[in-house]
């Protein structure tokens, strides 16, 4: 009796858990696959950047970080970072709130052509401010009768670096703007509310997450973007050479330990970026109570 | 709602300015070249060795990405183990990490004295031990195809992931109640829901190898017809001021990525129908 009555219920379920759920074996064997690869690809990757940098100690990774070249290639990162940033964040916005908030024709086509810099080779990226302001370009011979530079210095890094970041803002805000509709706006402006604080005050308030995490990611690939920059820099040490720049100047120079040094930098802010974005993303699903925690788990252990 | 003509006005301004006339303007320059020059310079041998090896190399790169970033996307999703959260925010690592980084830190990886690369060298013991074949990696096109694999390697995650998330776990429980075993279930029932996604992070994947320069550049010894990819070659004609010649091979390079783009864009929506359809 007492021994019918726990093997019946337990029965079920343990074919039950057979069937949805691969054997312990396979599931070791698929985690090891996976973790193998990440160590591969990914982790020592990372680690050796960092060995590589302090390979021979604290006092030349200062050397090599706080060297005059490495301080202008910093200023001129956090230059062009510093403009295309804003100005990319301002388009989001904007772009977001045509698409989430207004009907119209040709919208699929606005959020394919928003896009399109994510799909073009860094090296086309840059090229293509060359044709237009370069010596032989379209606007080249008045530029330099008016004696302006642009492509060989600062405007045009600021230009390239807008390009290859331009989607990023937006491409965060429009799905998330268009996922909250707009009856809270409409309710807001029925109110009495402006235009003007209906944004700041209705919109802003819930986009704010999702604004941040745009930011991170435009943030990060302006600071190290690298073919599109290289392709209208020029190459001039100390005036029109990014922090990526440095680092392959180092580099062919076979001065690897500096090079690592200054891409240490750039590895540090990665790990920044990935640990804001996994914070915010964090933020983001709690506060809207829908944390994710998957239905099937299995503990291995 | 108010800002409608500021907003669109804004958008397709600023738009315009910064994507669509400088991207005409490789158009525009290119339609000036006469047949002749231009597929002088788009058919050139150097030229058509440089598509067959990122090409080539992009491929592979994406299939590897495809299969081993559906076991990782599976693992991440169905398992829990030591250290899943950080594995999970490492897998963006390569969109956060600039191409530059990963160009020199694999080329020296990868490198006969490298940590990974004297695995494989004369100087390792096993290779002397066993005579395994020595296989050089940076410098060579093995090297393009690991730079490749690094930058592809999040988006058939990310792609994978919020399907497998979202994948009602009913339907396998009904699946194996009706008798089908574990492998069954998969191949039968789950694998085809994640296609469109596999697919659509296979493309990516592809699209993003194809135009890559930063990381090839520094672990590719980027010898003409050998291991020289187009946007080298591109790179290349630029610095010999040979604009024309740049110019053609880029706009063949658009001509790819907006094809890819279309596909992807279209294998979206095939995706978003196959989800309805399973919902109702």
């Amino acid at each position: 009796m007492t021994t019918e009555a726990t093997i019946s219920p337990a029965r079920p379920r343990v074919v039950h858990r057979r069937s949805t759920h691969e054997s312990p074996l396979v599931r070791r064997l698929l985690i090891g696959v996976a973790l193998a690869f990440i160590a591969l690809f990914l982790v020592i990757p990372l680690v050796s950047v960092f060995a590589q940098a302090f390979a021979r100690g604290l006092g030349f990774y200062f050397q090599a970080v706080t060297d005059p070249l490495a301080l202008s290639a910093i200023r001129l990162t956090l230059i062009a970072a510093g403009i295309s940033v804003p100005l990319n964040c301002i388009f989001g916005v904007a772009a977001a709130w045509t698409i989430a908030k207004f009907d119209f024709r040709g919208k699929n086509i606005l959020l394919t052509l928003i896009d399109l810099p994510f799909s073009i080779s860094p090296v086309i990226s840059g090229l293509i401010y060359v044709l237009i302001f370069g010596a032989q370009g379209w606007f080249g011979p008045w530029l330099i009768g008016h004696n302006i530079r642009i492509i060989f210095a600062g405007p045009g890094i600021v230009l390239a670096t807008m390009f290859v970041t331009f989607p990023f803002v937006a491409r965060e805000l429009i799905p998330l703007m268009q996922a909250q509709g707009r009856t809270e706006e409409e309710a807001a402006r029925v109110l009495g509310a402006s235009g003007w604080q209906t944004f700041r005050r209705v919109t802003l308030p819930n986009i704010k997450w999702g604004l941040l995490y745009g930011v991170i990611l435009c943030n990060a690939r302006a600071m190290g973007e690298f073919g599109a920059v290289s392709v209208v820099s020029g190459h001039i040490r100390g005036q029109t050479s990014t922090i990526p720049l440095h680092v392959e100047i180092l580099y062919n120079d076979y001065n690897f330990t500096g090079a690592f040094a200054v891409a240490s930098l750039l590895a540090f802010l990665a790990l920044i970026t990935l640990a804001l974005k996994t914070w915010v993303e964090y933020r983001n699903n709690e506060l809207r109570g829908t944390a994710f925690t998957p239905v099937p788990v299995v503990k291995t252990k | 709602m108010p800002g409608f003509k500021l907003t669109l006005g804004y958008t397709l301004l600023y738009l315009s300015l910064i994507v669509l006339i400088p991207l005409a303007a490789a158009f525009v320059k290119t339609s000036m070249l006469s047949w002749a020059q231009f597929s002088h310079d788009v058919f050139s041998p150097q030229a058509m060795a440089s598509y067959r090896l990122s090409f080539g190399a992009s491929l592979f790169a994406a299939l590897v990405n495809a299969v081993f970033g559906l076991i990782v996307a599976w693992v991440l999703v169905r398992y829990d183990f030591f250290g899943k959260r950080i594995v999970d925010a490492l897998v963006d690592l390569p969109f956060a990490l600039p191409t530059a980084v990963a160009g020199i830190t694999l080329a020296t990886l990868y490198a006969e004295n490298g940590w990974i690369g004297q695995l494989f060298s004369s100087s390792s013991n096993w290779h002397v031990l066993f005579h395994l074949p020595i296989i050089k990696i940076s410098f060579t096109r093995l090297g393009i195809f690991v730079a490749l694999t690094f930058i592809g390697l999040p988006f058939v995650v990310r792609t994978v992931q919020p399907v497998l998330e979202d994948f009602d776990s009913e339907i396998e429980e009904a699946a194996a109640s009706l008798g089908a075993n574990r492998w069954q279930a998969f191949w039968r029932i789950i694998f085809p829901t994640l296609l469109p996604a596999l697919l659509t992070g296979f493309a990516l994947a592809f699209a993003r190898a194809l135009g890559e320069y930063g990381s090839v550049v520094f672990i590719s010894s980027n010898i003409p017809m050998k291991t020289q990819i187009t946007p080298l070659l591109i790179m290349t004609k630029l610095e010999e001021f040979d604009y024309a010649g740049a110019t053609a091979l880029a706009v063949v390079m658009l001509v790819v990525s907006f094809v890819l783009l279309l596909s992807v864009n279209l294998l979206q929506c095939w995706a978003s129908r196959y989800n309805t359809s399973n919902l109702s």
